[in-house]
């Protein structure tokens, strides 16, 4: 790199995803070789009714910049109703979040089926242009001192 | 007032001699005018301890769960709804409780009068329907009631107990038109930073006592998830963030659960706005799943449930 240059910010996103679903249609854009930015980490997990809220705001107090949380379709839940649950807890918590001046965005939801890859590029795109405009995570961040 | 109180006595009498409670949770005077404190009536004796005024703030509910044998309990509007939470989520038993409902015309808020009083010590009160007299060695005042209620009790819409056994003086006329979500909506009309500089201002006053967790009749679980060490959920810094962290998961633990009976505010001595954040949910839940909570015991908590068609225009 040259000197006195710095790399440009790219964000840090957390993305919590169905095994049954969304993590297979992640693996699947991958096999496939579609291309979407490598701003994500995943983290697995069984079902998005398996999202405690608190994980999203832990992710927020640990720095990143933005957190998707992705699940099977309504009516595809492989538990039947965890993601029927889950919206109604991601429901309120959108609007908590929006409400105590998190901004708009930097916590998404979205539902992508495990044959959905060029579907999961998109979000994933998506996701990640929306958090580059808000620029860097400043709110809800651990800072002690 | 004088005639409410004789009936709720010789109510409390009664049903200790019927046998139809082991245990009565009601108000008695408490140390200093003004002041009541929940006592617990055991025979028809000591049923005579007990008061009833504008300063039975605390909602008795709050001791049910975990509760044996057979409870009367008094209970005004909201305290009534948070025992629909705890039949509904079944701290207790239906057979086991006997409601005595009365009908409620706000309580007196702390901080308010303390600061009409200003530092003066008052040796008595005198409560007239509109208007409480404040005595003192030199001073009389009268105050308007309705400058002496916290926004709760301004607002409130269900000041008539919803579910009762017995109920003691006459059903009083809800507040129909009361604006309940007035201040949440002009919080919602301001700018995102405003808000997150007012939620911060709010928070950072937060010693972490838990006082309000402890006063809410909801807040019964045996171990907080904010107590637990291994694995330690909540951080415990004194960074901002973790207190914020507290709060919002502490809203959404009793989001569509709340009946906003101000005992976690009136509890908190940071005096820290925690109704903007427990009306805001309650709004949400309100407009998102049409639900209020305890009403109706047959609704479960809308947590707990879903429907096909519930809103999901947030989602992708
Ligand atoms: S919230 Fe309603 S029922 Fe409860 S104390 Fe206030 S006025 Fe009475
Ligand atoms: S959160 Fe506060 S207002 Fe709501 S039920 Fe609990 S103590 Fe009452
Ligand atoms: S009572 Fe007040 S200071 Fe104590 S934990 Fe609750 S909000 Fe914080
Ligand atoms: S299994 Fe995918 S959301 Fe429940």
């Amino acid at each position: 790199m040259e000197e006195g240059k710095e790399s440009p910010w790219e964000p840090k996103l957390i993305t919590f995803l169905c095994n049954w679903c969304s993590y297979a249609g992640a693996d699947l854009a991958g096999v496939s070789r579609i291309q979407y930015p490598a701003n994500t980490r995943t983290i697995r997990v069984p079902c998005s009714g398996r999202v405690n809220i608190l994980y999203i705001l832990k992710a927020l107090q640990h720095g990143v910049d933005g957190v998707l949380v992705s699940g099977c379709h309504p009516g595809d839940c492989h538990y039947l109703s965890g993601n029927f649950s889950a919206r109604r807890k991601f429901a309120v918590l959108s609007r908590l979040l929006e409400y105590i001046g998190i901004e708009k965005g930097r916590v998404q939801f979205s539902w992508v089926s495990a044959a959905e890859a060029g579907r999961f590029a998109e979000v994933i795109t998506e996701v990640t242009e929306d958090v580059k405009k808000l620029g860097p995570a400043k709110r809800l961040v651990k800072n002690i001192g | 007032m004088g005639q409410l109180l004789k009936e709720l006595k010789e109510t409390v009498q009664k049903l200790f001699e019927e046998e139809k409670v082991d245990l009565v949770i009601g108000y008695e005077k408490g140390t200093l005018p003004l002041r009541t404190t929940p006592c617990f009536i055991k025979n028809s004796k000591d049923a005579e301890k007990l008061v009833w005024n504008s300063a039975c703030e605390n909602n008795l509910a709050a001791y049910i769960p975990g509760m044996k044998g057979k409870i009367g309990i008094i209970a005004k509007g909201c305290d009534s709804r948070s025992l629909v939470g705890h039949l509904k989520e079944k701290q207790i038993e239906r057979e086991n409780l006997v409601i005595i409902g009365i009908p409620c015309h706000g309580m007196l808020d702390r901080k308010l009068t303390d600061k009409v009083l200003a530092g003066r010590e008052i040796k008595d009160i005198e409560e007239k329907p509109e208007v409480i007299v404040f005595k003192g060695e030199n001073f009389e005042e009268t105050v308007a009631k309705n400058e002496l209620l916290p926004d709760n009790c301004k607002t409130c819409s269900h000041r008539n107990p919803v579910l009762y056994d017995i109920l003691i003086g006459e059903a009083i006329e809800e507040n129909k038109d009361s604006d309940e979500f007035g201040k949440i909506k002009e919080y919602e009309a301001k700018t995102s930073d405003e808000r997150w500089d007012y939620f911060s201002k709010q928070i950072g006053k937060c010693i972490r006592c838990y006082a309000c967790r402890n006063a809410c009749p909801l807040c019964y679980c045996k171990e907080c998830c904010v107590d637990s060490s291994q694995p330690q959920w909540f951080g415990k810094s004194i960074a901002l963030s973790d207190a914020q962290v507290f709060h919002i998961m502490r809203a959404f633990h009793v989001a569509g659960r709340c009946v906003d009976c101000g005992a976690c505010v009136r509890a908190c001595p940071m005096e820290i706005d925690l109704r903007f954040l427990n009306k805001k949910v309650e709004k949400d839940v309100r407009e998102l799943f049409d639900f209020e909570a305890g009403i109706n015991l047959d609704e479960p908590p809308p947590l707990s449930v879903f429907r096909p068609d519930d809103p999901e225009e947030f989602i992708k």
